[in-house]
């Protein structure tokens, strides 16, 4: 198990970095073309919406807990109310740990 | 220096990220000590992988019983997003080929996010500042969890599951208020993803996601 891990962790290291530095490295300064730079300016909110719903759902809808939406909606509207992010963080923990108290 | 402003700017954004990381990582290591990985890999991983995404993933893949392959493989593909991430900031970075993907290893979703000033524009200083306090949290916490090791049912009871969540909620906040194609893209990426996870990994499932990126191109047609 231990050498898979290492083997895995190296590996993971490795093409992470790479992954991260060939976009700069390669590129350079040169402005991207308009229509690239139309699909690059919506991305994050693309990749960002896909994080939040495998985080909540899961492989194969698995890990849906309603309690877990619970706690971030909370986080959302702690936001809306202008909190500051980790505030917001702490507050969809404390309400998620709280109705799992409760029910 | 005139780059002093967003650099501190991005500290601060920085600290509060990385206070949130720290609870992630602190749930990272413990998970991976539970898995037998020992009190040493979890540590190193957090230091030299230094991300979340990846890190979950191997350790998920690893401990379904997939092998080294497959686990390296679903790492890869999560952090697949960094390749237009970096692709977006290429403009944005300074020096020769060498610098540039050195200064290119700063992008985490958060700082991305956070550096993002709209339109596909950045700010580099802002970018640095606030990846800078987010590696050594990011490690801290994976050793405290590693030392500590609070059973999975203690962290599910204090709601630390729901951190990684909610944090995503909240940069989509940020991000979908940006312009309607951004709330589009974002709509459509969960859409996409939601769909995919009931037949592909997760890895596979947040790049068909990305792909929502494509309605970039339909907006420019429709102007």
């Amino acid at each position: 198990m231990t050498a898979v891990v290492w083997v895995c962790i190296t590996a993971a290291a490795l093409i992470s970095a790479a992954i991260k530095g060939v976009g700069p490295a390669l590129l350079g300064a040169r402005p991207l073309p308009r229509r690239v730079r139309a699909v690059v300016a919506v991305i994050a909110p693309a990749l960002v919406a896909a994080l939040v719903v495998v985080e909540v759902v899961g492989p194969r809808w698995s890990a849906f807990d309603p309690l877990v939406v619970a706690g971030v909606v909370v986080a959302v509207a702690a936001r809306l109310l202008r909190a500051p992010m980790l505030v917001a963080v702490l507050a969809a923990a404390l309400a998620t740990a709280g109705l799992r108290l409760l029910l | 220096m005139a780059d002093d402003g967003p650099f501190r700017a991005g500290l601060r954004i920085g600290v509060g990220l990385g206070l949130g990381s720290f609870l992630l990582a602190v749930s990272f290591g413990a998970a991976a000590v539970d898995q037998g990985w020992g009190p040493v890999a979890p540590v190193v991983a957090s230091a030299v992988v230094f991300s979340g995404s990846a890190q979950f993933a191997l350790l998920t893949a690893l401990g379904s019983g997939a092998g080294a392959g497959a686990a390296i493989l679903s790492a890869a593909l999560i952090n697949l997003r960094f390749l237009p991430m970096g692709v977006a900031l290429a403009g944005t970075l300074r020096g020769n080929a060498l610098r540039r993907a050195l200064e290119g290893q700063a992008v985490v979703d958060a700082s991305f996010v956070a550096a993002h000033r709209g339109g596909g524009r950045f700010d580099r200083s802002l970018l640095l500042g606030a990846t800078l306090p987010q590696w050594p949290l990011w490690v801290a916490g994976t050793l405290v969890g590693v030392l500590v090791a609070p059973p999975p049912e203690l962290a599910r009871s204090l709601g630390l599951d729901v951190v990684f969540p909610a944090f995503f909620a909240l940069l989509l906040l940020e991000e979908a208020r940006t312009s309607r194609r951004a709330l589009t893209a974002a709509v459509l990426g969960g859409a996409i993803a939601l769909g995919l996870l009931l037949v592909v990994p997760p890895g596979v499932a947040l790049l068909g996601g990305a792909l929502a990126a494509l309605v970039g191109l339909a907006g420019e047609e429709v102007r």
